[in-house]
């Protein structure tokens, strides 16, 4: 089985509203449980802003710590699901359905190496 | 009997994608494969002119190919591990089978040629790889064809392959649910690769008739694989239709010449009779579609004595079917074409006035035209002079230039 890296790709700007994020997290739960029957739900998780991230650079010996995403962009990650599956078909169906259920969208990646640890 | 090289070399263009499908199987890994039919082929060269050719010359290929494959993949266990050996093995026994076994083969190339146009590929890659693994075509030969240069060409055809191998794109025919759909990605690729080599998109030469060729060898293919879908009989009607007027629609100094003016003695008799057999196929079947459309509409065409006996009426009805069905500018502009036949230019020019395709040379080469019938000249001489600055093809920009003095001349 490969793994797989599901990104999901949020726009810069404000959270939707409570009725529609409320919609979205239960797509959103129900395919993961669909996921995790069908034996292919490997880890998944929502992200915080990238206002709250923190850079860390080798500089020399040391290592220096500034605050801010990597990258500043208009899009960034916003939560991201790792599936095992057969082949990029299987892997594409499961990034098409969490596409539709996060109304956003997603980088389908394969691991290295198959993934398996 | 003594074989040449360019006997062997014909084989090798027939061949090739038959045998890297076959050996996709077996190795799971196209390079693995076309490394393996490469050094078949490298042995036929040396076997073949002295020993003649062999009774079943894919046969030969596909035998030798398979055992290079268990040599390379014997070598790399002895070197990792067992496990690998056991893989491949196991397939290479019903070897002897599946030379003879049509079916399997048949499923090996239309597996390929799926993955070749997945749509997790570029439209550009999935050309590349088409015309690289089932064409048989070389780097640098795609190259040329599509004027990239050539490293540009290997890196794109590279990352495809590294692509298919690393995100594990499958080798598989799809689902029901979606065969409709990556039936015609398959044949966009295919047209595409056809069109270009019809009207080169660039460059001098205004027929690249390999490219048409190889476009028409791989529809045929596909057809063969796919005999219930008319799509697939639609596009190679209408590309045989096409093609037949090769001959007839460039001048001998290179020059375009316009289907009403082109000698119909020229048209290759048997290519129009193939295209308005397969045209008839599929107006029987009645499930009409984008390519069948285009192909009825060159059917009729192909169909009339003279470009005086046109029956404009049917071209115009078949251009209302594909205008519903796509609801496409170009479709809209081709469509007021066959509506000045039928209702006049002025009826034609409020359509083609309505469309906006501004950036597409032929949308002003068309409204040129009509209003050269409407004897407006001064505006069909800017029209021109717009449709010559956004072509690309040189024999294209002096048909317009041609026209364009020939409206200045009229009126003068």
């Amino acid at each position: 089985m490969q793994h797989y890296l599901l990104s999901i790709y949020q726009p810069e700007g404000p959270t939707p509203a409570p009725s529609v994020l409320q919609n979205i997290m239960r797509d959103v739960n129900a395919l993961r449980q669909e996921m995790q029957q069908a034996d292919a739900w490997v880890f998944s998780g929502g992200l915080h802003a990238p206002s709250t991230a923190t850079v860390l650079r080798v500089q020399g010996d040391s290592v220096l710590t500034t605050d801010g995403p990597f990258l500043e962009a208009k899009e960034h990650i916003g939560g991201f699901t790792i599936v095992k599956a057969p082949d990029l078909d299987a892997a594409l169906e499961w990034g098409r359905r969490l596409a539709k259920a996060t109304t956003l969208p997603i980088e389908v990646r394969p691991f290295r190496d198959g993934g398996d640890r | 009997m003594s074989v040449t090289a360019a006997e062997i070399e014909q084989v090798f263009r027939e061949q090739y994608g038959r045998s890297v499908a076959v050996l996709v199987r077996l190795c799971g890994s196209i390079d693995a494969a076309e490394e393996a039919v490469q050094d078949a082929f490298t042995a036929a060269l040396q076997r073949w002119p002295s020993a003649g050719l062999p009774p079943s010359p894919a046969g030969w290929i596909i035998t030798a190919a398979r055992n290079r494959a268990i040599d390379v993949a014997r070598r790399e266990a002895s070197r990792e591990s067992r496990h690998d050996l056991a893989a491949l093995h196991e397939p290479a026994d019903d070897c002897e089978e599946f030379d003879m076994d049509m079916h399997a083969i048949r499923d090996d190339r239309l597996r390929l040629i799926f993955t070749c146009c997945h749509p997790a590929l570029a439209l550009e890659s999935q050309v590349a790889l088409t015309l690289r693994l089932l064409g048989g075509l070389s780097t640098p030969e795609i190259a040329r064809a599509f004027l990239v240069p050539e490293t540009t060409m290997g890196q794109r055809i590279v990352r495809a392959k590294g692509k298919i191998r690393d995100a594990k794109i499958p080798f598989r025919i799809p689902e029901h649910a979606e065969l409709q759909a990556r039936v015609a990605a398959v044949l966009a690729v295919v047209y595409l690769v056809f069109n270009e080599g019809y009207t080169a998109k660039s460059g001098e030469r205004l027929l690249r008739a390999d490219l048409c060729e190889e476009a028409i060898r791989l529809t045929r293919q596909v057809s063969d694989l796919m005999p219930g879908e008319g799509e697939v009989k639609g596009l190679l009607a209408l590309m045989l239709l096409t093609d037949a007027r090769r001959a007839a629609r460039v001048g001998v100094d290179n020059s375009l010449i316009p289907l009403a003016e082109q000698d119909r003695a020229l048209w290759d008799s048997s290519l129009i009779e193939e295209g308005l057999s397969l045209v008839r196929h599929c107006v029987a079947a009645n499930r009409p579609g984008y390519y069948q459309l285009q192909a009825a509409i060159q059917a009729v065409h192909c169909s009339a004595a003279g470009a005086g006996q046109t029956d404009w009426q049917q071209v115009v009805a078949l251009y209302d079917q594909l205008a519903d069905l796509t609801r496409s500018p170009i479709v809209e502009l081709n469509r007021a074409v066959a509506v000045a036949e039928v209702h006049g230019p002025e009826a034609a020019l409020a359509l083609v006035e309505a469309l906006t395709l501004d950036r597409y040379h032929l949308f002003h080469a068309i409204r040129a035209d009509l209003l050269v019938r409407l004897k407006r000249p001064r505006e069909a001489v800017a029209a021109y002079d717009a449709a010559i600055a956004r072509s690309e093809n040189r024999a294209e920009r002096e048909f317009l230039g041609r026209k364009r003095n020939a409206s200045l001349e009229l009126f003068s």
